[in-house]
């Protein structure tokens, strides 16, 4: 048996990674979230502000991290139209367009009634990622004259009277790495007390933490919390908790758990494997 | 070398094998990988000037648009669950070659990438190499029209930027146009990198960016994360509710707070050895290094597997119509794959 283990194909740890994530997506295998308290700020924070705020949405991620980050992006375009916020979309990253476009088609399915240029607006990919946030900190036109269609934001009603971000009563910030949660932090919550919460993804979020509750008023840490936050929402929207499409962070976590068990059942069996290997003295 | 060949040919075997019972069981139960659209009409008339002398718009019925109107179409996908044969037979509905054509690639260039787990091969490069290709493109073509048009060549020729690229921008210098003339040198400058001579001169534009981009991140990093997050350490170590009663975990966390910040600080600290009360602290650094490790580990491994989930979804989903696309969470509803899998 040792034998066995210790000269296991990595390939077969692969292939059981692959049913452990499969099998519950086939079988849709889902359990009910517990709110936490860091999704309940992130909550909170949007829904506190009054009805019909500004809110800066920046989607700072590309497809390569969709799958982690897109649910909790449109959960928060969800929650933003259901309280009629003022919805201001952009992106740091080249390819963080089309993810914002993702939560457009969203507003324009599920919220007919909102209007773009009025409710809501997109402004294109920018270069210089911190320089961006800095810039559009004190002047907005100087970075974006036009909006994403070329139309110019003082032809726009939602954006006629914004002269920087300063105006936002709230910014969103989805991060997968540099630029992302941190430039918003050190260039646009920090130096200018504008309230911030975060989405990011795994990697980044244990070094987010630090940053709450003075400089974040919350963090979404991966898909876990994506799922709480959802959770949290259909608490107090039962439309949006009807709607099985506003549901993709909670239905990813029956995978995340049959997948974490496996985890940390290797992880045993690879210690168990060493400290054998070690009395034998094969290591 | 000649067992693991075997072995891949084998793990091969059997991943092809499966793939194939799967894609061929699917195309007989169900519409496997084909898009089906219905058009949307959209028309809109001409109402009137405003005050400015702007045209106003107004939405029509497309079948009420006449000659001067303006008019397109745009499809909708349907989803599988609600395509019945009565539907494909009316007519509103049509296959969307463009779109299957685009669902397949997608497919097949994810199986492409996942091939790496078995091993390294042609499929797998010739997959990353659209990868990097496709994403260059896409970011060269974004950065042009984004960036270059509007933010520099608009600044500099704005009325032939208004008359050939973006009516939207204003079409009169602003004050200190002149000054975008700087930014243009430098692009040409960086370009002297391409040159088989003359390559010094690249950089002094890369000098000015990499200095630009210190002092702003020297200037980030003060501020948000050094005065910041001192200022955030310094906590009343005990704590009191609103009333004024004694808060324990409020309490707990500033003490937990204040005793790994300084224990990891004192690992980080060679200036002395570390031995006696230095070493025994900075011991205790490490075992909070380790849980902040830990922690980040756990997450990684998090995101990972949803980025696999968000794959099979897709695989399982929009392409073999295993599963549909929104899902219920009702489990009884869905006994059916359950008998199944056991079955298997």
């Amino acid at each position: 048996m040792y034998q066995f283990l210790k000269n296991l194909d990595r390939r077969w740890i692969f292939l059981s990674m692959l049913l452990a994530v499969a099998i519950p997506i086939l079988m849709r295998i889902a359990f009910p979230e517990v709110v936490s308290k860091q999704a309940k700020m992130v909550f909170d924070a949007v829904e506190s502000i009054p009805d019909g705020s500004n809110v800066l949405l920046s989607f700072d991620f590309d497809p390569a991290s969709e799958g982690e980050l897109l649910p909790m992006a449109q959960a928060f375009t969800r929650h933003c139209s259901a309280k009629g916020h003022k919805q201001y979309y952009m992106a740091l990253w080249p390819l963080g367009s089309p993810m914002v476009d993702k939560s457009l088609d969203t507003i324009r399915a599920e919220y007919p009634d909102l209007e773009y240029g009025i409710d809501y607006m997109k402004f294109d990919y920018k270069a210089g990622g911190e320089a961006v946030i800095r810039m559009i900190t004190t002047d907005l036109r100087g970075m974006f004259p036009l909006d994403s269609r070329g139309v110019s934001l003082d032809d726009i009603p939602m954006t006629k009277n914004i002269k920087n971000i300063q105006d936002m009563d709230l910014i969103i910030n989805v991060s997968a790495g540099d630029p992302g949660t941190k430039q918003w932090v050190q260039f646009a919550s920090t130096p200018f007390g504008i309230t911030t919460v975060s989405g990011c993804t795994g990697v980044q979020a244990p070094q987010m933490y630090p940053y709450i509750p003075k400089q974040l008023a919350g963090v979404l840490g991966a898909i876990k919390a994506a799922a709480e936050y959802e959770a949290a929402i259909d608490e107090v929207y039962p439309e949006i908790a009807a709607n099985p499409k506003a549901q993709e962070a909670k239905r990813r976590m029956g995978p995340q758990l049959v997948a974490h068990s496996l985890m940390v059942g290797l992880i045993i069996i690879g210690n168990c494997i060493y400290y054998v290997g070690r009395k034998r003295g094969d290591v | 070398m000649k067992k693991e060949n075997q072995s891949n040919g084998l793990i091969w075997a059997v991943v092809f094998a499966i793939g194939a019972i799967m894609l061929i069981w699917s195309m007989s139960t169900s519409r496997t990988g084909q898009v089906w659209v219905t058009p949307v009409e959209h028309a809109f008339t001409e109402t009137g000037v405003d005050e400015d002398g702007n045209a106003q718009w107004a939405s029509i019925d497309a079948a009420d648009a006449t000659v001067g109107d303006i008019e397109w179409t745009t499809y909708s996908v349907v989803p599988d669950s609600q395509l019945t044969p009565e539907l494909m037979e009316s007519g509103t509905v049509s296959l969307s070659w463009s779109r299957t054509i685009g669902l397949w690639l997608a497919a097949i260039f994810t199986l492409f990438i996942l091939s790496f787990l078995v091993g390294d091969n042609p499929a797998y490069k010739f997959a990353e190499a659209m990868v990097v290709g496709t994403s260059a493109g896409y970011v060269m073509v974004i950065g042009l029209w984004d960036v270059f048009v509007p933010n520099l060549l608009g600044k500099l020729m704005p009325g032939l930027v208004q008359s050939f690229a973006l009516p939207g921008i204003e079409g009169s210098h602003q004050e200190f146009w002149w000054l975008y003339f700087i930014p243009a040198i430098l692009i040409v400058m960086l370009l002297f990198q391409l040159m088989p001579s003359g390559g010094w001169i690249s950089r002094w534009p890369i000098a000015f960016f990499i200095g630009i981009t210190a002092g702003y991140r020297m200037i980030g990093y003060v501020e948000a994360d050094l005065v910041a997050q001192i200022k955030a350490g310094i906590e009343p170590l005990v704590a009191f509710n609103g009333d004024g009663g004694f808060a324990l975990w409020p309490t707990v966390n500033a003490f937990l707070l204040t005793i790994a910040t300084l224990a990891a600080m004192v690992y980080f600290f060679f200036s002395i050895e570390h031995k006696g009360l230095v070493g025994k602290t900075a011991r205790v650094g490490i075992w909070f290094l380790m849980i902040t490790f830990g922690a980040s580990f756990g997450y990684t491994v998090m995101g990972r597997i949803a980025l696999l989930a968000a794959r099979l979804e897709f695989l399982f989903g929009k392409w073999l119509h295993f599963i549909p696309s929104h899902i219920d969470f009702s489990f009884a509803a869905h006994l059916d794959w359950i008998i199944l899998l056991q079955l298997m």
